[in-house]
């Protein structure tokens, strides 16, 4: 396939039903009133030269190239920000526009180098297209009066460079930077011929507020902007269409390639999900998917201790699947089971759940979903009927009123936070809960109308507050409850909720929150016309998680605000493909659809297919599954793509649950800190081999297409189906397809989905079925999935982990933008320059009264357990809570972590554990100590 | 079987029983033994409810009044 390019009509399409018809050069064309000229031009098949133009930006008129003439009107307008009019008649082609162009692109090539041939955009650059469509053959000005091209080069980001001489000040970076990322952090410096792109207040782009979110790149019309890639490897020659591998919110991506090497990669404008847009991870932050750490080839070691050896594929799974074999027969049918991996292709999650299922006889799988989302899945489910967020992100651009709880989207889920920031600058009204102050509550022209800035572990006081006015205030959407929800369940609610305890005077205690703070908020939410609410992890990670879930679904219900654009209840999944791991029947109590594994008709139905009769009682979570190694009970496990030893709670728990294994077989890209205590280890593919799809916290499809071949040799649902087959139990497709059309063929809410389906519309919103033939972007907009709306009773139980005098801190953690996770695949790219290590963010007050100075070590010590960081002196963090991330396996945040968890879901409480800070004079474990615990790799055997 | 012998320690399944017990201790009783026997019924191994049920058999100490009348309609 050779290298797309995607049509850019000039300028932004305006919404609105196509009126007005106007001529140009003798072609007709209707458009919707409000239209340039220059996109009614290229709809009509004329594209107007220009420069400053583009259709992800505003028209902004600098350039002078897209002048047209207009009969009955005077002079020559530019056509990107001269609207149409009905009946206009336009030339865009005259020789008077000839001249006038030819002498503005003279202008532009005086000060201009010439070095086309040497440049790193030769063909790929507008302004030599440009300058090759006006006909311009000579510069009547010569190149030696004053100019730019001495402007020094800005190398300082390690992605992209800026080379001020090729500047032509068209403002399309700064633009993007403001429209489209709404950073603000470029600007034009100084005024005529001194106007100069600059970063920040004239600083370095990396040491600005940049956030290196490559749309000024995208958007640079001359090589002024440019990867560094390009310079490096040259103009990419091919295209291959895919989906991005870090955050939930699953952007649509172009791989520009030479052959199969990777050049750069460039946010899709017509991906669902992203519209163009990206952040510093999906854009730049690949280099993992080819890093020298990767394991290529299969290794087992008998004991933990010895060195691991290369085998062959087929020796590693024979081994795996007699170990397997063996601990079934002598200690039980379920003494064995597995994870599945939110990082992975649906396909892919499939089949190993089916592996589990079916070849290892139990419903012993579960998903890293657990320690992240497993709460939205039961409130949902219980309020609502089915474990999904109900909008797409676009739906935020009708909401007047968003409320951020626990999230914090500019770090976790940036290209959504861009969404949010471009409506809140149109004046939406913004309400952020949260304990720590995140970006959002006030950036460049965004400022929150209210900061709930509560103690972490009462998110359930605060929403039955906030319940408890609407109610108690009249301001409960009568109308829409009677309609939609169940008279009973809100009846019963209704009296709970106005009980005064739930008063926002009785929780203001528990919380920390004034009273008349939480009075206006519960106000501002329902009493706007489209009021929606956005969550993350702060919600669910907490021993309330569900209940949280349930409480802001009753919120919703109560006041209206389901079933339409600019509403609903949002998840903002942590990881790319929890929504779909969910989905595919990770948890050992569904079968996929979320479907009960007692339910014997939906039973029937994979039994059927995959010919083996299943278990009809529920499996091990993964907390049962540590408690059970530990009791020597369960003595094999599969992961697939997961770092529990880093990732989960109380990693001293978690490390003795894994070494009390007989068998871990792990399939991971990297020898991960999970691998220490692995016997078998199956090389993993990287997100540009893998064939099959991925669905994003909007309950969105999206194909994730091989850029290039496996480096492993092998797909991972390839080696799941090996592995069942070893055991006994035949599994094979021909290739992802093939997985998916099983996937419809056994789920109702999958059943219109196919590879060919979703190449034919680019993504697909499940459900998507008969009756959504083209997918679903919002959800209960007619109806609940489980009829009517369920409320539940969401009384407020305080954690059982307590601050004392021993521990008085409140921990809770959290993500930073240019990490991922665990930092497996961000670690290994140049995004180690923006954050080289987790540090402890800490009040000035606390850090002063402990005799904590800025930067230095200092001791994290919970009931469980202790580790060291920097310390960050933060006036985000409010007195007696400490925030940190845990991208680094040496920081150890979770080995202070408790496995306290959610009631219902076990999901652990990560946002609450109690600590005391203290001056050290140990130094934090570094990477590269944490690396030289792996043992040794020998040759192949 | 899920529940060949794998099994969580009787400490932690009781912290699990009365956490999820605490959430229905707002229901009339009855209403909340069957809340919190659904609850484990659905969502637990069986390996889990039979070592919870063995544990109230020997005392089941630490469990809450509910709780431990959930265990009981496990039976």
């Amino acid at each position: 396939m050779s290298r797309t390019t995607t049509v850019d009509l000039g300028t932004p399409a305006v919404p609105g039903i196509a009126s007005v018809q106007v001529v140009v050069d003798g072609l007709p064309v209707v458009v919707p009133p409000g239209t340039s000229i220059m996109r009614a031009a290229a709809l009509a098949g004329v594209d107007v030269p220009r420069l400053c133009a583009t259709d992800s930006l505003d028209a902004f008129g600098s350039c002078r190239l897209c002048l047209v003439e207009v009969d009955g009107r005077a002079g020559t307008p530019a056509s990107c920000t001269t609207p149409c009019a009905p009946g206009m008649t336009v030339s865009t082609q005259t020789p008077r526009l000839e001249k006038l162009r030819r002498g503005v692109m003279e202008l532009y090539i005086s000060d201009h180098p010439l070095d086309c041939l040497t440049c790193p955009a030769n063909g790929d650059c507008e302004l030599q297209d440009m300058a090759g469509v006006v006909g311009l053959r000579d510069v009547r000005y010569g190149y030696e009066g004053e100019n730019h091209l001495d402007e020094p080069t800005d190398d300082s980001n390690p992605y992209f460079s800026f080379d001020g001489s090729k500047c032509i000040t068209c403002s399309r970076c700064v633009r993007a930077c403001d429209e489209v990322q709404g950073t603000f952090a470029l600007t034009i410096a100084g005024r005529g011929f001194d106007s100069k792109v600059t970063a920040g207040a004239g600083e370095t782009f990396m040491s600005s507020e940049c956030v290196s979110c490559g749309a000024c790149v995208q958007a640079c019309p001359t090589s002024t902007l440019q990867e560094k890639t390009v310079i490096e490897l040259g103009v990419p020659t091919r295209t291959v269409k895919t989906t991005c591998a870090y955050c939930g919110v699953g952007c649509s991506f172009n791989a520009e390639l030479r052959g199969d090497q990777v050049v750069r990669m460039v946010p899709d404008k017509n991906g669902g999900a992203n519209e163009g847009h990206s952040c510093v991870k999906g854009r730049f932050a690949w280099g993992y998917a080819t890093h020298r750490d990767r394991q290529l080839e299969p290794m087992v070691r008998e004991s933990i201790t010895d060195p691991w050896r290369t085998v062959s594929w087929a020796a590693a799974i024979d081994h795996a699947a007699q170990r397997f074999l063996a601990i079934q027969a002598e200690h039980g049918v379920g003494a064995i089971g597995g994870i599945t991996s939110s990082r992975c292709t649906n396909e892919e999650v499939y089949a190993v759940q089916k592996l589990i299922r079916a070849a290892f006889g139990n419903n012993n799988v579960d998903t890293c979903a657990r320690v992240c989302h497993s709460p939205t899945g039961y409130g949902l489910k219980q309020t609502f009927g089915t474990s999904a967020g109900t909008q797409d992100f676009a739906s935020v651009a009708a909401a007047d009123v968003m409320v951020v709880i626990g999230a914090n989207p500019t770090d976790g889920h940036p290209v959504f936070a861009s969404r949010m920031k471009r409506r809140l600058r149109e004046g939406a009204e913004l309400i952020v809960i949260d304990p720590r102050r995140i970006d959002l509550v006030r950036s460049p022209h965004i400022q929150a109308s209210a900061h709930l800035q509560l103690l972490p572990g009462t998110n359930v006081a605060i929403v039955n507050a906030l319940g408890h006015v609407v109610v108690t205030e009249g301001l409960v959407d009568r109308d829409f409850v009677a309609q939609r929800c169940e008279d009973d369940s809100f009846a019963d609610w209704e009296k709970f909720i106005a009980r005064p305890e739930n008063s926002p005077e009785a929780v203001a205690g528990i919380t920390g929150v004034p009273a008349e703070d939480i009075r206006a908020a519960a106000r501002t939410y329902a009493t706007a016309r489209n009021a929606a609410i956005y969550y993350g992890l702060g919600v669910t990670e907490h021993s309330q998680g569900s209940t949280m879930v349930m409480g802001m679904a009753n919120l919703a219900m109560a006041t209206g605000n389901i079933g339409r654009d600019g509403v609903g209840i949002n998840p903002l999944r942590g990881q790319n493909n929890v929504q779909g791991s969910c989905d595919m029947g990770s948890f050992p109590h569904e079968l996929p659809g979320y479907r009960h594994v007692s339910d014997d008709t939906v039973r029937a139905v994979f039994e059927d297919i995959w010919g083996k009769s299943l278990d009809a009682t529920p499996g091990l979570r993964i907390p049962n599954m540590f408690d059970a190694a530990i009791a020597g009970r369960y003595l094999g496990m599969f992961i697939q793509g997961e770092d529990i030893a880093q990732s989960d709670p109380n990693v001293a728990h978690v490390k003795a649950a894994l070494g009390s294994l007989e068998l871990l077989v792990v399939q991971d890209l990297f020898l991960n800190e999970t691998a220490k205590f692995a016997h078998v280890f199956l090389p993993g593919t990287s997100f540009l081999e893998k064939d099959g799809t991925f669905t994003n916290a909007e309950r969105r499809i999206n194909r994730v297409r091989p850029v290039m071949a496996p480096k492993t040799g092998k797909q991972e649902w390839q080696v799941a189906c090996e592995l069942a087959t070893a055991m006994g139990y035949p599994m094979d497709y021909a290739n992802g397809a093939e997985i998916m059309d099983e996937i419809a063929a056994t789920t109702p809410t999958f059943a219109g989905v196919s590879f060919d389906r979703l190449d034919e519309l680019g993504s697909i919103q499940w459900p998507c079925n008969d009756a959504a033939p083209g997918g679903t972007r919002i959800m209960h907009a007619d109806g609940f999935v489980r009829g009517k709306g369920h409320f539940v009773d969401t009384p407020f139980v305080p954690t059982d982990e307590r601050t004392s005098r021993k521990f008085p801190l409140i921990l809770t953690t959290g993500r930073i933008l240019s990490q991922y996770n665990v930092g497996a695949q961000t670690r290994r790219t140049e995004n180690v320059r923006w954050h080289g290590e987790d540090v402890i963010e800490i009040h000035e007050h606390d850090a002063e009264t402990r005799g904590i100075a800025d930067g230095t070590a200092v001791t994290i010590t919970s009931r469980v357990g202790e580790t060291v960081l920097r310390a960050k002196i933060s006036d985000r963090m409010p007195q007696g809570v400490v925030y940190t991330t845990f991208h680094y396996p040496g920081s150890g945040a979770n080995v202070v972590t408790t496995d306290y968890s959610d009631w219902a879901t076990n999901c652990p409480e990560y946002k609450v554990t109690a600590v005391e800070l203290a001056p050290t004079s140990r130094l934090p474990v570094t990477d590269a100590e944490m690396h030289a615990e792996h043992q040794p790799v020998s040759g192949r055997t | 079987m899920s529940d060949a012998g794998a099994d969580a320690t009787p400490q932690s399944l009781v912290r699990m029983a009365n956490q999820i017990a605490s959430h229905a201790e707002h229901k009339p009783h009855d209403v909340a033994v069957e809340t919190v026997a659904a609850h484990l019924v659905d969502f637990w191994a069986p390996s889990m409810r039979s070592t919870l049920i063995t544990y109230v058999d020997a005392g089941g100490a630490g469990l809450t009044p509910l709780a431990r009348d959930a265990v009981d309609r496990l039976r």
